[in-house]
């Protein structure tokens, strides 16, 4: 046998501290306030912690279709069953308008956008709640769980957008330039949903109902924005009121969705109005929504 | 040097009052309304606190269940938010917990210490670079490539507490840390934690665990019904702590605490309404009472008890562990006088006698059972930590230590009986003589 001698002398009053060169961060931890200009401060924290943020978000994608036999294609299961099941009613009872563009194609561009952005708010929303262990023992800004969720979901627009390829080539329907302009209109989508996970989510730790409510809320939602009906169906329609009209157009989603079909679809130049009004409105919220969701992350492990 | 300071800091918990009162309504539409009625009360978990840290200082938080330990811990690692005053951190701070529940079971090993190490605030290429050392401290080597959720209990908590002991902060905080896994894993962690104190990281130590605070710590800070309730040397503050808490009796031949202990009120003295705990000490071989035993000689754990029913069969049970909280061993009565006798009721006496030479140095605290065993184990009275004593080493050659001065590994030291053989004196001519006979034939 041999004796190992542990020779540890603890350093009392070391004055150096053990990495001389490195820089110490220092920090004031003080009661929580509702301010929206430390912002700046809290994307400082958020960029510090920018690899958890892509670990996690890889995590999503991963543990997604980790052990789940149909994998990646449920991504795509589930516009596709949507479209399917409103092409078939509105073949067998009555027509559905459909901007000159056969409806299944007509449908599913909508729909693509649309459950994607149903997803990211869903999971993003639950995000918090689902990872209360976590919360309550160890400090990472929060906002990078929802986050991951609504990075996680572009993974399954990718995917789901393959069919959509696929309806284009079938139905002969070729694009134009204006393809391009569906890039910015889905950064609008995820920076709308951000704003709307981070309220959410930061709403449903005290109270649950949140979480309950949210797939009703999500299903009106999508009634309200022009999915399955064209925007054009609305605007024309002599029985709604123009106030109605006016407040279905504040409706992030609605300039988000129908603009997303102009630009594929039709190839025509986005409605630069609509477009600027999601973009507006998406802008305006987020700012809030981080501020809320920083405000209320203070004492989030309190009542988690 | 400050590292750490809380600077008149408050929390308040608000706690809805029918949490703590039962409800009165049947109804379930009029408890609804009941609780909307309800007042909320508030609760100060840490009320007006204030205290520093110097860098390379550790420094230990002791206090009962609900002092307020623990919401400083989470104050400090901003897990919350005070609700009144200042906490100013100068450094990178981590907590030095098990993750484990960060673990996703579908993923690898790997891949959940990459997800933690992350959590945890550590980078990517910090964790590709930690990631050997990570496994080897887990003893997962085998098994990094398996998804977790085949992993043993035991495999979880060290995977997960593993990736922490990696963090190379400037303040370190730990809570409990000794509780986890086996004892060889623990003494990984306790040096783990040495090699960092030694390192001159800051180290605030949040535990019940009076022997280890003692051992780590150079000041402790004794926290009372959310507020500071004494602030000093490891020794003094310990003492207080525990002398408020029952610890009485001053041994015979040593002033000190701890060796003996009484329960004169015999309504709160711990057991049932079979058996109750009348005092319990530490005896030494001549029958006095003893805080200090050489390390050499055999030690008497003596306790005296009512039987308060007739008939039933009683067996005293012993369990010893150290300062970092290790279960050494345990011992009960296996003796032939009362082991399948059922007892009549009154007042006994029972010793268990450990011997010399084959408890390590160090302080021994010792929990105090007695149980039943038969027809099911039933435990009819409990009292962990009831009595401490040191063991000391003389260094006189009597002990297992013979000759050497150095730190001795193990958590006992018993002293065996040796046997050697001398096959052959003198020079050795070939290497291949038969003295290498035994290993040939068993190769």
């Amino acid at each position: 046998m041999t004796v190992q001698a542990i020779t540890t002398e603890p350093m009392a009053g070391s004055q150096e501290g053990k990495h001389p060169g490195r820089s110490r961060p220092s920090s004031v931890l003080r009661p929580p306030e509702f301010s929206p200009f430390a912002v700046f401060g809290h994307l400082g924290a958020l960029w510090s912690y920018r690899d958890l943020l892509f670990t996690l978000t890889a995590h999503r994608i991963k543990v997604r279709y980790k052990q789940s036999a149909l994998g990646m294609a449920w991504a795509v299961l589930q516009p596709l069953a949507l479209m399917l099941i409103y092409t078939v009613i509105f073949s067998m009872i009555g027509r559905m308008p459909s901007d000159g563009a056969p409806y299944a194609v007509f449908a599913y561009t909508a729909l693509l956008p649309w459950t994607t952005f149903a997803t990211a708010v869903g999971n993003a929303t639950n995000g918090l709640v689902g990872h209360a262990g976590l919360i309550t023992k160890v400090y990472f800004p929060r906002e990078i769980l929802p986050l991951s969720y609504i990075i996680a979901a572009l993974a399954d627009f990718a995917i789901a957008a393959v069919v959509l390829v696929g309806l284009l080539v079938y139905y002969r329907i070729s694009l134009t330039m204006h393809v391009l302009w569906s890039v910015p209109i889905v950064i609008t989508m995820m920076v709308f949903a951000l704003a709307i996970s981070l309220f959410l989510s930061a709403l449903q730790v005290k109270f649950r109902d949140v979480g309950m409510g949210l797939p009703l809320l999500l299903q009106l939602w999508m009634f309200a924005t022009p999915v399955i009906y064209p925007l054009s169906a609305v605007m024309e329609s002599t029985k709604a009121p123009d106030t109605l009209k006016f407040l279905y157009n504040l409706n992030p989603t609605v300039g988000i969705v129908e603009n997303f079909r102009r630009v594929v679809l039709q190839g025509s130049a986005p409605d630069y109005a609509s477009l600027g009004l999601a973009a507006g409105v998406s802008l305006f919220l987020l700012p809030l929504a981080y501020a809320f969701f920083k405000r209320t992350e203070a004492t989030m492990a309190d009542y988690i | 040097m400050i590292d750490l300071e809380f600077n008149q800091v408050s929390k308040k918990y608000v706690v809805r009052a029918d949490e703590t009162s039962p409800d009165t309504a049947v109804n379930p539409f009029m408890r609804q309304l009941q609780r909307l009625r309800t007042r909320s009360q508030e609760f100060w978990a840490v009320r007006d606190v204030s205290f520093q840290v110097r860098r390379g200082e550790a420094v230990g938080i002791i206090g009962h269940n609900g002092a307020g330990k623990s919401t400083i811990l989470k104050l400090l690692s901003n897990i919350t938010a005070p609700t009144k005053g200042e906490i100013a951190i100068n450094g990178r701070l981590s907590a030095l917990i098990e993750v484990g529940s960060g673990f996703h079971p579908e993923l690898t090993g790997r891949e959940n210490v990459f997800l933690s190490g992350s959590i945890l605030g550590m980078r990517r290429r910090e964790i590709a670079s930690k990631i050997d050392s990570i496994v080897e401290f887990a003893g997962v080597r085998q098994f990094i490539d398996t998804p977790v959720k085949r992993y043993s209990s035991g495999m979880y908590v060290r995977l997960g507490f593993a990736i922490a002991a990696h963090l190379d902060p400037d303040i370190l905080l730990l809570d409990e840390v000794l509780a986890v896994g086996d004892a060889s894993f623990q003494a990984k962690c306790i040096q783990r934690i040495q090699e960092l104190e030694a390192a001159g990281t800051t180290i605030v130590f949040i535990s019940h665990d009076l022997n280890a605070v003692e051992r780590l710590c150079q000041r402790v800070i004794l926290m009372d019904k959310g507020q500071v309730a004494a602030e000093g040397m490891p020794r003094d503050i310990i003492k207080q702590y525990q002398l408020a808490n029952g610890w009485t009796g001053v041994p015979e031949n040593k002033p000190g605490f701890g060796s003996v202990r009484l329960w004169e009120d015999r309504e709160t003295a711990p057991g049932d309404d079979i058996t109750r705990l009348r005092s319990a000490r530490v005896r030494g071989t001549d029958g006095s009472t003893a805080a200090e035993i050489d390390i050499s000689t055999s030690v008497g754990i003596e306790i005296s008890y009512d039987v308060l029913e007739d008939g039933h069969v009683l067996i005293p049970n012993f369990h010893f562990k150290n300062l970092a909280g290790v279960h050494l061993f345990a011992v009960q009565d296996v003796g032939s006088e009362w082991r399948r006798r059922p007892r009549p009721a009154g007042t006994y006496t029972s010793t268990a006698w450990i011997p010399g030479n084959f408890l390590s140095e160090g302080r021994i605290t010792v929990d105090l059972a007695i149980s039943a065993h038969s027809p099911l184990t039933r435990v009819h009275a409990f009292k962990p930590e009831a009595v401490i004593f040191d063991v000391v080493d003389h260094y006189d050659g009597n002990g297992a230590r013979g000759d050497y001065i150095g730190e001795f590994p193990g958590v006992v030291r018993p002293m065996v009986d040796w046997t050697t053989h001398v096959h052959q004196t003198g020079e050795l001519r070939t290497p291949s003589s038969n003295f290498g006979l035994h290993v040939a034939q068993s190769a």
